[in-house]
């Protein structure tokens, strides 16, 4: 599913509804009135929008560091052992995005513990296994509250 | 002074809602019957949870990506301290910035110490962005690079295990 193959309800699904999903017992159905469609038309939309992976979940959005703790790490890894060095780390379970990037530090992601103590025990493990030093750039303020993302579907 | 703290059942609905709520007519019923609270006590927790900011918002979580928001650019700055907080409001308030953050410089080689995340469906869009933040922090920028992503290795929502 393209992104131009999106019906107009599930654009006001996906752009409208990022926040203020109803804390109700029929949510869909209260959605629905209020779009002037049916429960079972929001309901299939959503499920759509899953199946093609428009959408990751409905749900909430849990606040980072309110859960537990974590950072952002960075590693330079040598070309050649990237595939073999990413591959370790995306498999750790403590690791919740990675990402390859264009710098010499090539490879970021972000570790999360519920303690401090796993949290350091996690990179202690990762440089002992690799042999490669890792950067942890913690949060230490975060200037946004991420109330959704405006996905422009009228500016593309 | 708002209560930061989850108890038991608190984490319960953390980790059976974390990966989505069903798609059923009565989701809240239907994820309290699975851990035998009654759905009031279900949506009264996630409300109180909401008020507390331990979930900052309910509803679609979008894959940028699948929507051809293919751009991805870490955009990193270096700034001078006294003034980081007052430009991180700044830039946290531009519409295409979906993150940012101070974290801390490890000098010499890293001396960037505000990070904000920029999303656009084209390059030149994203030059456009990195532009704007570029304005907005005029003179106190000493410095910046822009890290665009080549590859996601993996992408999974904040997970809490058991």
């Amino acid at each position: 599913m393209a992104p131009e193959d999106l019906s107009a309800l599930q654009e006001i699904l996906l752009n409208d509804f990022q926040k203020d999903f109803p804390l109700s017992p029929t949510p869909y159905a209260d959605i629905a009135s209020r779009l002037g469609v049916t429960e079972a038309e929001v309901l299939d939309a959503l499920r759509e929008l899953n199946e093609a992976e428009i959408i990751s979940r409905i749900g909430p959005v849990f606040r980072p560091h309110r859960i537990g703790t974590s950072t952002l790490v960075a590693m330079a890894v040598p070309k050649e052992r990237l595939e073999d060095v990413a591959n370790y780390i995306s498999g750790l379970p403590e690791v919740n995005h990675n990402y390859e990037r264009e710098h010499r530090f090539n490879l970021w992601f972000v570790v999360t513990a519920t303690t401090e103590v796993h949290l350091q025990a996690v990179l202690t493990e990762i440089e002992k296994k690799t042999g490669i030093a890792v950067m942890s750039l913690p949060m230490l303020e975060s200037y946004h509250i991420d109330l959704g993302f405006d996905l422009k579907f009228n500016n593309q | 002074m708002i209560e930061l703290t989850i108890d038991v059942d608190d984490r319960r609905i953390i980790q059976a809602t974390q990966t989505g709520l069903p798609l059923t007519p009565c989701p809240y019923h239907t994820i309290a019957e699975q851990l035998g609270l009654s759905a009031d006590e279900v949506m009264g927790r996630l409300q109180r949870m909401l008020e507390s900011g331990i979930i900052r918002r309910i509803g679609a979580v979008p894959n940028h990506y699948a929507l051809g928001f293919k751009m991805n650019g870490m955009t990193v700055w270096d700034v001078p301290d006294e003034q980081v907080d007052d430009l991180g409001q700044g830039v946290g308030q531009l519409d295409f910035v979906s993150h940012c953050y101070c974290r801390p410089r490890h000098l010499p080689q890293w001396p960037y110490n505000l990070f904000a995340m920029v999303h656009a469906r084209t390059q030149s869009q994203v030059e456009e962005q990195i532009q704007q933040i570029a304005e907005l922090l005029g003179d106190f920028n000493r410095g910046h690079r822009t890290l665009y992503s080549t590859r996601i290795l993996k992408k999974t929502g904040l997970r809490i295990g058991k």
